[in-house]
């Protein structure tokens, strides 16, 4: 806003200076350059960090993914895409492909569903409302260790809560550490865990900017509870919904934390049941190969994916969330 | 205009990175300082340890009494793998190790391929130390030593002589080593035993089978690389594929394994519940096991082995030369590795000195465990050192075993098809490259 404001003084300046260039003193130009330069300067921080921490790492892993490059002994020759094509016909890639979409899907969908349930509950006239809100975020505080140590204890195998109590009702012991798709689950519900409440709390947020003159339209039209979210709320909180969406696609592909913490070796699993690619990464690069070119060219394949399907959320979301938006004013207009 | 403000926000820019790495360098500066400090000064040592290595708080507030301004911490990682990858990342890193890191023997080859990371250890004072395999294990071809040594694994055979007694069979540890074979016991004997066991009782007889694979392999000469050529031959040694289809068949066709994988959750629990009945106890695991089944009665040590003898483990203490004082640091790896210390040591949790000296004295050979029904674990441990055979482990060889106990807890612990996992070893083996 403020840029716009005094950008077009700056620019009607402009045309009387050539006319009388003596009175444009250092002051004024000083002046210019303040308007002109000092926007930039202020967001330079963080482009400036971003490109260090970002950008940079960025490139010099595409760097790295072109040579034969070993932890301890440094870079070695040019490869060309050799590492990719190694790691394109090594199974554990697809192995930890298959996991990481898997847990991805397991943990975010459920995740955002029921923070979006959550935050429209918190959203409600509830008594002691911070007390609540104040407990979703808790999960969110304990440490990831702490949270993979504790349901590594609930999911062992034979000595664990989980199959206590599914004997209890009967069930057969689920192996949680020794099939695929329970492990996914296990790691999940980890996930599930920490990211719910913070989620709920960002949407409970959005949730409160909404405008309560379209509630109160909307009970005076009749509108259930349950429409009035469905019709106001969701699509009143689009950008924010958007944001989630994304910010827990980018985290969700990039576990690592709780399948690394899961067992106690790290490695996914003996069969790499429930190995990520974060954690392929991790293996090809500091575990028993140590080849930072390959652990590069997986990064590097990691990234274009999540851009992938990132822009693929992106799209989704705003055609689900927008189509429900026009029809909203539309009938209201028709009933007034 | 534009380029005024082009100018001007790269300047901006460039300003600011040069402040921040200006800022960067100064802070490493600092850290760097710390060598002149080391004579006189206050000086922190970090120690990094992993499972069990026996050196208490006490011993190392003795070590700062008697050198005054060295202050140690101690920083214990849960596995030696979690051990392994941390120091790898900050030796490619350039910083982050602890002034005296503790490695394994078997991931030792693959640091000694890169010695120039740790300072040469070798000094008149400690020669002659320790058992001449352990000092070779950590020499490089030309000389240098790169790791002092801490202590071997000799193992022994524990066993739960309640649980024992209640299948029918011998219970006191004279008797139990005659049953498995006593001088010529071998591992047909041993899943015999397990048979019967397993048979009366209906319970498991052995923890793990990776953990009994590991006992077996480690008495091979060259399991998985040529000594000679480096070359791998996991595949072309046959004795690989035997074991491999001997310890499986054990473990699930006799089903005499309790279908652990050792130091999972499931694991450690089990110490509590009577899971089984027999583990292979090389000298660090009794420590592990007293932990773990602390207030369990009945734990006991026998003075036998499948095969005669095997050593399982030990480990070295390295001084990584990017730490700040390493002089100081080598001070104290020597005098933790010094015969006294590693007696106490063993004292504290049963880490078996690999100090000639240490092997030799009294306290060792006269050191019983209470736990273990006060058993002469020194005598025991002793004896089961007498013939160790020591196996090669190439630069290879860590990935390798990792991949055939991989396949083996799959087939152990989640049922999958041996056979299967043997083709999935194949396929890593021939994809080392």
């Amino acid at each position: 806003m403020a840029t716009s404001t005094t950008q077009p003084r700056a620019g009607r300046r402009l045309p009387d200076s050539p006319r009388d260039p003596r009175r444009v003193g250092f002051s004024q130009t000083l002046g210019r350059w303040d308007v002109k330069v000092s926007p930039y300067l202020y967001i330079s921080p963080f482009f400036i960090l971003f490109a260090l921490t970002g950008l940079f790492p960025l490139a010099y892993t595409a760097y790295v993914s072109v040579y034969d490059w070993h932890l301890l002994g440094g870079q070695g020759d040019f490869v060309g895409f050799d590492n990719f094509a190694f790691v394109f016909q090594e199974p554990n890639f697809w192995k930890g492909l298959r996991n990481t979409f898997s847990i991805f899907l397991l943990s975010t969908i459920p995740q955002l569903m029921i923070a979006i349930v959550l935050a429209a509950l918190l959203d409600a006239n509830l008594r002691a409302r911070t007390f609540w809100r104040m407990g979703v975020l808790v999960p969110y505080v304990v440490a990831p260790v702490a949270v993979s140590l504790i349901f590594g204890k609930v999911f062992a195998d034979q000595s664990g809560l989980a199959n206590a109590v599914l004997g209890f009702f009967g069930v057969d012991p689920i192996k949680w550490h020794g099939a695929v798709l329970p492990s996914h689950f296990a790691v999940a519900t980890m996930v599930n865990f920490r990211w719910t409440g913070y989620n709920t709390l960002i949407l409970l947020a959005a949730m409160q900017a909404v405008p309560r003159e379209l509630y109160e339209a909307a009970v005076i039209d009749g509108a259930t509870r349950v429409r009035q979210f469905f019709s106001i709320t969701i699509p009143q909180i689009r950008p924010t919904l958007i944001f989630v969406v994304i910010t827990s696609t980018i985290g969700g592909l990039q576990i690592f934390d709780e399948p690394r913490m899961f067992d106690q070796l790290g490695q996914g699993g003996p069969g790499r049941q429930w190995m990520t690619v974060t954690m392929y990464i991790y293996e090809l690069g500091f575990g028993n190969s140590k080849s930072f070119g390959r652990a590069a060219a997986v990064a590097w394949v990691l990234f274009l994916i999540i851009l992938a399907v990132g822009m693929l959320n992106f799209w989704l979301t705003r055609r689900i969330a927008s189509e429900s938006t026009p029809k909203e004013p539309r009938r209201k207009k028709v009933k007034r | 205009m534009r380029k005024t403000t082009r100018k001007a926000w790269a300047l901006a820019a460039g300003v600011t990175s040069i402040a921040l790495v200006a800022t960067a360098c100064s802070s490493s500066d600092d850290a760097g300082e710390g060598d002149e400090t080391a004579d006189g000064g206050n000086i922190t040592l970090t120690v990094a340890t992993f499972n069990e290595f026996g050196y208490t708080d006490e011993m190392f507030d003795r070590y700062e009494a008697e050198n005054p301004g060295i202050t140690i911490e101690q920083k214990v990682a849960a596995t030696s793998n979690e051990a392994r990858e941390n120091l790898n990342t900050r030796l490619a890193a350039g910083s982050g190790t602890s002034d005296i890191e503790a490695i394994e023997v078997d991931w030792l080859p693959e640091l000694l391929q890169y010695p120039d990371y740790f300072e040469d250890l070798s000094s008149p004072d400690v020669e002659g130390r320790w058992l001449d395999w352990k000092v070779a294990q950590a020499t490089t071809p030309d000389g240098k030593l790169i790791g002092y040594g801490t202590d071997i694994g000799p193992e022994g055979i524990a066993y739960r002589a309640d649980l024992f007694e209640a299948a029918g069979l011998p219970s006191d540890r004279e008797a139990v080593a005659e049953l498995f074979g006593g001088d010529s016991a071998t591992w047909e004997g041993f899943f015999e035993v397990g048979k019967q066991y397993t048979s009366t009782t209906g319970k498991p007889f052995f923890d793990s089978a990776s953990a009994i694979y590991q006992g077996m392999v480690n008495q091979e000469e060259a399991a998985y690389e040529d000594p000679d050529t480096g070359d791998v031959i996991a595949l072309d040694n046959p004795r690989i594929e035997e074991m491999y289809t001997q310890v499986t068949t054990a473990a699930v066709t006799d089903n005499l394994s309790a279908h652990f994988s050792q130091w999972s959750d499931d694991w450690t629990n089990s110490f509590q519940t009577d899971g089984f009945a027999v583990m292979l106890a090389p000298g660090w695991m009794l420590g592990v096991i007293e932990g773990n089944a602390a207030g369990v009665t009945g734990w006991d040590l026998a003075d036998v082995f499948p095969g005669g003898s095997g050593n399982w483990g030990g480990s070295f203490l390295t001084v990584p030369t990017q730490g700040a004082n390493v002089e100081a640091a080598k001070d104290l790896a020597a005098w933790l590795t010094a015969p006294e210390q590693q007696i106490e040591a063993f004292q504290n949790k049963g880490t078996f000195p690999s100090q000639v000296e240490a092997l030799e004295s009294d306290e060792i050979k006269s050191a019983t465990n209470e736990f273990f029904n006060n058993a002469p674990v020194g005598e025991i441990l002793a004896n089961r050192a007498l013939d160790v055979v020591v196996p090669f482990k190439g630069p290879q060889y860590f990935t390798i075993q990792d991949a055939i106990s991989n396949a083996i807890v799959e087939v152990d612990v989640n049922g999958a098809d041996p056979a299967a996992q043997w083709q999935t070893f194949v396929g890593v083996v021939e994809g080392l490259g």
